[in-house]
């Protein structure tokens, strides 16, 4: 699909709107529909699309995968982090009042990050959940597996034999 | 009653399309037309006034599941395996749970009964005070990131650890510590050691 001209110049040129809408729906979702679960899903949406039309190996230069692993452990931490920050100043856990001077904006400061921690979450377990399922190869690995076991048996021969 | 047709022919719609799948043997066509049935419920739960809902059942139901569909079709045959013999247990089995939940339906309130006893524990408090304490305007939203904060955080660590299994299975077989490079490398640092 690299070399299809409408496809490259349609998916780069759709790349950024679709990352800006998925900030829309992140950011928004106070007011409109939508929230962390869905803004995660359409930003992945658009590094899948990436990665569909350009290869895999892009992507992943793009998107390395241990960054994205790591991503998401941080929105679970992100999220768990904002209930311990309420805990360290004197409320329940989750409890968002603490977090400003009143608590209509300590709630607006909590619910923001908290679904920020969720949309970073599902964002990069869905393109890791991508990455995986693209570049899982089982023919591939058994034969190079059963290389390696010939080499290393050669190599082990060559040894005794030394 | 405009909404009442609209969700009828949107459910006749998703039956055709679910009968087109059993019949169906061609897993391409069969990918597709979950694709599709994912699409239609999300125009059906739009029609019903649950936008949040549509919003996650076409982002993901429609699209994402459709791309994992496809990626794990390349390790298929194209067809599925067909048989020839009718399958009578499996038949006795269907239509037992199938008449035990369409009895079950009857005992359940009715459809968007406001009197029902799940609309009347915790939500008209929600509804009340949501946006004199709050000053956020979508409920959804304060109810799942506030109210229920707790819960959403147990399902944000639910995604992660899902995501950690199938990542673990899929990628337990290319790890690191099948490399032959690295292996040769954690030998020469234990020998640096050993020194």
């Amino acid at each position: 699909m690299k070399n299809n001209p409408i496809l490259r110049v349609i998916s780069k040129t759709l790349f950024a709107p679709i990352i800006l809408y998925g900030l829309y729906v992140q950011f928004h979702g106070d007011f409109g529909p939508g929230g962390g679960f869905q803004a995660g899903v359409i930003i992945a949406a658009a590094f899948i699309l990436y990665g569909m039309v350009f290869s895999l190996d892009e992507l992943k230069l793009l998107a390395p995968p241990s960054i994205v692993h790591a991503l998401m452990a941080l929105g679970a931490l992100i999220y768990a982090g904002v209930g311990i920050a309420t805990f360290l100043l004197g409320a329940e856990f989750l409890n968002y009042d603490v977090l400003a001077d009143y608590p209509a904006k300590g709630q607006h400061y909590g619910i923001i990050l908290v679904e920020f921690g969720v949309g970073l979450t599902v964002a990069s377990t869905i393109l890791g959940l991508f990455m995986a399922f693209a570049g899982f190869d089982i023919p591939k690995n058994t034969a190079r597996d059963k290389n390696r076991k010939a080499v290393g048996r050669s190599q082990n021969k060559r040894a005794s034999d030394d | 009653m405009s909404t009442l047709f609209i969700n009828i022919s949107l459910v006749s719609f998703m039956v055709v399309i679910a009968l087109m799948i059993t019949f169906s043997h061609r897993l391409f066509a069969i990918i597709i037309m979950s694709g599709a049935y994912s699409l239609i419920s999300a125009a059906m739960f739009v029609n019903l006034d649950a936008v949040d809902v549509a919003f996650t059942e076409a982002a993901v139901g429609a699209g994402f599941s459709t791309v994992l569909f496809l990626a794990a079709m390349a390790w298929l045959p194209a067809e599925e395996k067909r048989h020839k013999a009718l399958l009578i247990l499996p038949l006795i089995i269907c239509l037992v749970t199938g008449s035990l939940l369409m009895w079950a339906v009857a005992y359940l309130p009715a459809f968007g009964d406001p009197t029902s006893i799940v609309h009347q524990h915790v939500a008209p408090r929600y509804l009340a005070e949501s946006y004199d304490k709050l000053h956020i305007p979508n409920v959804v939203t304060t109810v799942l990131a506030s109210y229920r904060g707790f819960d959403t955080l147990g399902e944000t660590i639910v995604i992660f650890t899902a995501g950690l299994g199938v990542l673990l299975i899929l990628m337990g077989k290319t790890g690191r510590t099948h490399n032959p490079t690295t292996s040769n490398d954690t030998a020469r640092d234990e020998d640096v050691n050993e020194k």
